[in-house]
């Protein structure tokens, strides 16, 4: 029995080995080839992006004779997209020319080294100056270098059923002034329509940052004065503990989930809920009152899967409101992605002379209105022809106005574990409003190396 | 078939014997060599580097430099409480499915099918084996939709007017649990089903006549002489169990709330959602002591001859 035992543990550990040293494989580079990577929707029905590139990259060969680009898609949920991907970037082998980057993670790959600065490129290329500031600003690393270029941006508000609304006697030009207008709203349609889900916010780790942005800081930065960053301290250069406003923001979950206002605990707790409230709740009248991204109508246009080009009628749109209505009155988040070089990249100039090719005015325009994007290059937005395109692309894009951009550093992607888990707790009701949040400073503590202040 | 056929062994010359092995030695090792290399390569090495890359705090992302920081991923294990957590839960779980649920019933099954007819035999032995085959995915898809909450479980349990329960959500370690020993009693009961065709009839007869009944039979006789195969077994089962991860994250992603989150899952959540390598490896490697613990169970109980 001796050489089994030992056999079989060695062989578990050289797997996970293998695993954990990423796939080798990719073959160098080819002077003549951009290989592009980029994440592929895990919806089938969804080519949006893969549309989009397919013609870019025929541009792109015909303006450039005897090059070509490669696309590399990576097909995974967001979270295992990151993973694959910085995978990918750490050896030169297997790094690709160009990444769709979130700008969630952004810092954190700047600080591992994965990606190049664009300075240099960037000061040569005269539309960088069309880029409004606060898209200039996502893609900067604390060295003041930039790496990436945004390919828009996106808000966050309430979207609800107008015909759910009517039923239960709520208005259809609804706009809630505080959290609790939100809840009365969706008590109502639970007492008046009891078949449907009243409210949906995305909570808990099987989501990931899902829950974290679209649900919790949408809560969280509308509490204190609705204005300074409840996250983080900018001049102190620290996390802040969890107070009261992030009891606050929990609590909300809390009472979401413990009244049954939201969608059934383990549906919720699904990790394909995105899906769903996308593709089958929202379309099929199932939900009421979703509190989501302006992105939701490119799973709806036409040719796209779940074709729904009428939603603009059945659906309306509401900011997300202060806690108690304090100034400004409404909370959006912000975040977007950017196109940016790996630092390990074969053929970085050309892979920039691609990220041009995208972001020609016109192709700029083209890709904003194929997923649902906010423009941010100053001379598409103010193009007539790109508002007409995209119902609700007026209301998504005033709440940038007032929106939030995440604190994004390399410790970011942890403290946004720590809130799910938080949310998680409250949600299935294991743990207390309170215990979740003192689990989450010490959890801040520790991702953060104990750079945090209590408010 | 050659001209160079091996001579026959009783044809020794004085050559062949032991003074003369020495020099031979490399030559004959010869062809081992690229196998030795292949295992250094890529058994030994990965192995290498595993352990060597638990005593850093190396990570995915967020990070410039990796540096040595001792025994730090350890210490801070045992001071994690989603750690013990995970410990305690995969401890249930190979407890639950492994040592009571496949291999009880994997027993039970095999002496089962030694008495029932032809027919029944096949068609029970072709509905565990097919379980079995099934890749884990699959298997985890089909229990998913057997215990969600419009599931089919909950529909039996409706139509027989007992009041059902979201087994995912309430009772996830064991709907995990039940899952596996779906998936893992058919390699017991082919093991077991070999052991118990090997027991000599007579003994059993012999037994019979004595007056022994079943019972008696079954502990005096026929569990002490497939002894060695029940510990094989119990291995065997224990270190699978102890690596299932597909299945589990099918069925719940080791939610809700870490409810099931094993030692697999933790470690996957630590090395690649939270991106800390180092300590998601220094967790693999507290993997392969629990499993190495067993197996020491399990070595000691074969050593005691009968």
């Amino acid at each position: 029995m001796r050489p089994t035992a030992a056999l079989t543990p060695l062989v578990a550990l050289v797997l996970a080995s293998t695993a954990l040293t990423a796939c080798g494989g990719g073959s160098g580079s080819d002077p003549d080839t951009v290989k592009v990577s980029f994440k592929q929707s895990t919806d089938n029905s969804v080519k949006v992006m893969d549309t989009y590139l397919a013609d870019i990259r025929q541009q792109f060969e015909k303006a450039h004779p005897g090059k070509k680009v490669e696309l590399v898609p990576i097909k995974a949920p967001d979270s295992e997209y990151y993973t694959k991907l910085q995978q990918m970037l750490r050896s030169p082998k297997t790094a690709p020319d160009l990444v769709y980057e979130d700008t969630f993670l952004i810092n954190s790959d700047i600080t591992s080294g994965y990606l190049k600065p664009l300075d240099p490129y960037l000061a040569k290329w005269p539309d960088w100056d069309r880029f409004i500031d606060t898209a200039k600003a996502a893609a900067k690393g604390e060295d003041g270098k930039t790496y990436g270029v945004p390919d828009g941006t996106d808000t966050r508000g309430l979207w609800f059923n107008k015909d759910i609304f009517a039923k239960a006697g709520l208005p259809a030009d609804w706009q809630p002034r505080t959290w609790d207008d939100v809840l009365t709203a969706a008590r109502t349609i639970k007492k008046k329509v009891p078949d449907v889900i009243p409210l949906n916010v995305y909570t808990g780790k099987p989501v990931g940052e899902a829950a974290t942005m679209q649900t919790f800081e949408m809560l969280l930065y509308g509490t204190n004065d609705g204005r300074t960053d409840p996250l983080y301290d900018k001049n102190a250069k620290k996390w802040i503990a969890g107070g009261q406003g992030f009891e606050d923001a929990l609590a909300f979950v809390e009472t979401v989930y413990e009244e049954k206002l939201g969608p059934d605990v383990s549906d919720a707790l699904d990790p394909n809920v995105m899906t769903r409230v996308r593709g089958e709740w929202l379309p099929q009248g199932k939900l009421a009152i979703a509190l989501d991204g302006s992105w939701l109508p490119q799973d709806w246009l036409p040719g796209s899967g779940h074709e729904w080009p009428e939603w603009s009628k059945t659906l309306g749109l509401a900011a997300m409101p202060t806690q108690n209505g304090q100034a400004p009155g409404k909370v959006s988040m912000s975040g977007g992605w950017t196109w940016s070089i790996p630092a390990k990249a074969g053929n970085p100039d050309l892979a920039f002379e691609f990220i041009k090719t995208m972001q020609t005015r016109a192709n700029a325009q083209k890709w904003y209105v194929a997923n649902s994007g906010i423009a941010v290059r100053e001379d598409v937005a103010e193009d007539p022809a790109y508002v007409d395109a995209q119902p609700g692309i007026n209301f998504f894009t005033d709440l940038v106005a007032t929106t939030h951009y995440r604190p994004a550093y390399p410790a970011y992607p942890k403290v946004s574990t720590a809130v799910q888990e938080a949310m998680e707790g409250v949600t299935t009701g294991d743990t207390s409003v309170e215990e979740a949040t003192s689990a989450y400073t010490d959890a801040l503590k520790d991702a953060t190396d104990d750079q945090v202040v209590e408010r | 078939m050659t001209a160079t056929a091996p001579r026959p062994r009783l044809a020794k010359t004085p050559e062949d014997t032991h003074p003369a092995r020495g020099p031979r030695l490399p030559v004959r090792l010869l062809p081992l060599t690229p196998a030795v290399v292949l295992l250094l390569l890529f058994l030994a090495g990965p192995i290498a580097y595993c352990v060597y890359i638990a005593f850093t705090d190396l990570q995915l992302t967020g990070q410039a430099r990796a540096s040595f920081v001792g025994f730090d991923n350890f210490t801070r294990a045992f001071g994690d409480e989603a750690f013990l957590n995970a410990v305690w839960l995969t401890l249930v779980f190979t407890v639950v499915s492994s040592l009571i649920g496949q291999n009880t019933l994997g027993l039970a099954l095999a002496a089962l099918m030694q008495r029932a007819s032809k027919p029944v035999r096949t068609l029970t032995g072709g509905i565990v084996v097919t379980a079995w085959v099934l890749p884990e995915v699959v298997a985890g898809f089909l229990l998913y939709a057997f215990f969600r909450r419009e599931g089919t479980l909950n529909a039996i349990l409706d139509w027989l007017h007992l009041p059902s329960q979201n087994w995912l959500f309430t009772l996830p370690i064991l709907a995990v649990s039940f899952a596996n020993v779906w998936r893992g009693t058919a390699f017991s009961m082919l093991v077991y089903s070999a052991a118990l065709n090997e027991i000599p009839q007579e003994i059993t007869e012999a037994a019979e006549v004595d007056g022994a009944g079943g019972w008696r039979r079954m502990w005096h006789i026929t569990l002490p002489m497939i002894r060695r195969s029940i510990g094989t077994n119990l291995m065997l089962n224990t270190l699978q169990t102890l690596s299932v991860f597909g299945l589990i994250w099918v069925m719940t992603r080791g939610g809700p709330g870490g409810r099931s989150q094993t030692l697999p899952l933790f470690m996957y959540e630590q090395a690649f959602q939270n991106s800390l390598i180092g300590y998601g490896t220094a967790v693999a490697l507290l993997l392969l002591l629990v499993g190495s613990l067993f197996s020491l169970v399990y070595l000691r109980l074969l050593r005691t001859e009968v």
